[in-house]
């Protein structure tokens, strides 16, 4: 299969807008979810809200946050798919831009050092574009998420010891859910990487946050971990928005990857209730949206 | 737990009748106000032609849509999606806003720590929780952008909205001390022994 670029960047443009205005079914139920076993009374007032802002969203056609967050593009190619790939990422980088100039959207990304904002949703290496490959014949994914900052401005990395043990990894969430508190917009997705080197394990922990609710870990270890820490955050009170209650986070989310016989890294990322994400899936018979 | 319906500019008097857990609808004008215009005000000593003594300021930076400038929209901007950010980082700047501009009323979320309970002890005034990640819904209070200042910040600037039933935010920190924020903070830390207890890690 040939991937057509115009398609390419219609897409990264179509993706963005997408994924501000409309929340993945999997959100929306755990938000359903979470609002029928809340007990106390501040807390369901403030999921109900959250659950009427989505409607209103579609309703008209707007934003459902006014963060349109960091960009992040990731592109999974699979079998005898043909594609340049620097012309990829050119075409999926001039799609964000379009994103942003032909829907009026904030353009939220600054120099780090200068402060100057380009009004473009772009600057020096973002968006970030990831490439992965599959097995999956003819087939070409671009997942786009726009990253709030309210939940990534709370992102840490702990580089534990074997010592310490798997109780250093629970310790670290718990202590992570309590330092953020009300400030990532919880009720959260909780994504925790464990193991690898620094960098991957803190980019496990992105991709455990950003994954749909009611996926599961692949290692079976990690999955029990997942678990484990869903019911344990959930104890704390922490609740919608840091004013109290049951729902502290929809889910913990663990991703794991083996690590070195002298380390023990357990990293955690945070998503908030405006989990938005959106895919764009290109097959010989053309480009199908989904989340 | 009263309601009030507050038009701005606000006295001491009505701030002081505040209290956690009361709810406040606001009418008339709201300033939205963010981290890259409070350095511009307060580290690089840039003054605004606005006056916001009395006035309700949001933590935010919208998006806005340009357009032809109207007597509904003489900025040349538009609303789009107007809704609030993470309060937090913005700690340092509650006692001058309150100190040098006047403002009496900030709205946002996520809450802001003692510095800032202190400052509205002392000054006289509130913090109103809106609903973080409701920007759809909460851009239906706003009625238009009646000025911006420091727009060379954008988005960033200083921002005039026009509201209309913004509301009801949670009264979340008074001026008598009382933050729902430090309630649900000492509450949840309380629980993490016994949180740490269940996972099966001993101390």
């Amino acid at each position: 299969m040939k991937v057509d670029l115009r398609q390419v960047e219609d897409a990264a443009r179509e993706l963005y807008v997408r994924a501000l205005k409309v929340l993945p079914p999997d959100i929306k139920e755990g938000l359903a979810r979470v609002s029928r076993t809340e007990s106390d009374s501040t807390a369901k007032s403030v999921l109900g809200t959250m659950i009427r802002n989505i409607a209103v969203a579609e309703q008209t056609d707007n934003l459902l946050c006014q963060d349109t967050g960091i960009p992040i593009y990731s592109v999974t190619i699979g079998r005898g798919v043909e594609v340049d790939g620097v012309s990829l990422k050119a075409a999926i980088r001039s799609g964000c831009e379009r994103a942003t100039q032909e829907h009026s959207l904030r353009s939220s990304v600054v120099h780090p050092i200068t402060r100057k904002n380009e009004q473009t949703s772009c600057g020096p290496g973002v968006p970030p574009i990831h490439i992965d490959f599959s097995d999956h014949p003819d087939e070409l994914v671009i997942e786009m998420v726009p990253k709030g900052s309210g939940s990534e401005n709370n992102s840490w990395l702990r580089m534990a010891i074997p010592a310490e043990g798997v109780g250093a990894i629970k310790t670290f969430v718990i202590d992570c859910v309590l330092d953020a508190g009300g400030k990532t917009c919880p009720p959260t997705i909780v994504g925790v990487g464990v193991g690898g080197t620094s960098d991957l394990c803190v980019a496990l922990a992105k991709r455990a946050a950003t994954r749909a609710l009611g996926s599961a870990c692949a290692d079976a270890e990690g999955a029990k971990l997942e678990r484990e820490l869903t019911e344990a955050v959930n104890t704390l009170g922490v609740g919608p928005q840091g004013l109290g209650g049951d729902t502290t986070a929809f889910a913990v989310h663990v991703e794991i990857a083996a690590t070195h016989i002298t380390m023990n890294p357990v990293a955690v990322n945070m998503q908030c209730h405006s989990a938005r994400r959106a895919s764009a899936t290109f097959t010989p018979r053309g480009v199908a949206y989904g989340f | 737990m009263a309601h009030h319906v507050l038009a701005t500019p606000v006295t001491e008097a009505q701030v002081r009748a505040l209290r956690i857990n009361d709810t406040v609808t606001l009418e008339g004008t709201l300033f939205g106000i963010r981290d890259a215009n409070q350095i511009a005000l307060f580290d690089k000593g840039r003054e605004t032609r606005f006056d916001l003594r009395g006035h309700a300021a949001m933590h935010t930076a919208p998006n806005v849509r340009r357009v032809e400038p109207s007597v509904e929209h003489p900025t040349g901007y538009a609303p789009m999606c107007v809704g609030t950010t993470t309060s937090a980082r913005m700690e340092r700047f509650t006692r001058p806003l309150l100190e040098k501009q006047g403002v009496r009323l900030i709205v946002g979320k996520g809450g802001l720590g003692a510095g800032s309970l202190a400052a509205f002890a002392e000054r006289g005034g509130a913090y109103l929780a809106v609903i973080g990640g409701t920007a759809a819904l909460e851009t239906t209070w706003v009625e238009a952008i009646e000025d911006v200042d420091m727009d060379d910040l954008h988005p960033e600037s200083l921002w005039k909205f026009r509201v209309r039933g913004f509301g009801p935010l949670l009264v979340a920190m008074d001026s008598h001390g009382g933050s729902l924020y430090a309630e649900v903070e000492t509450r949840a830390r309380a629980n993490r022994d016994s949180a740490l207890s269940r996972l099966g890690v001993v101390k």
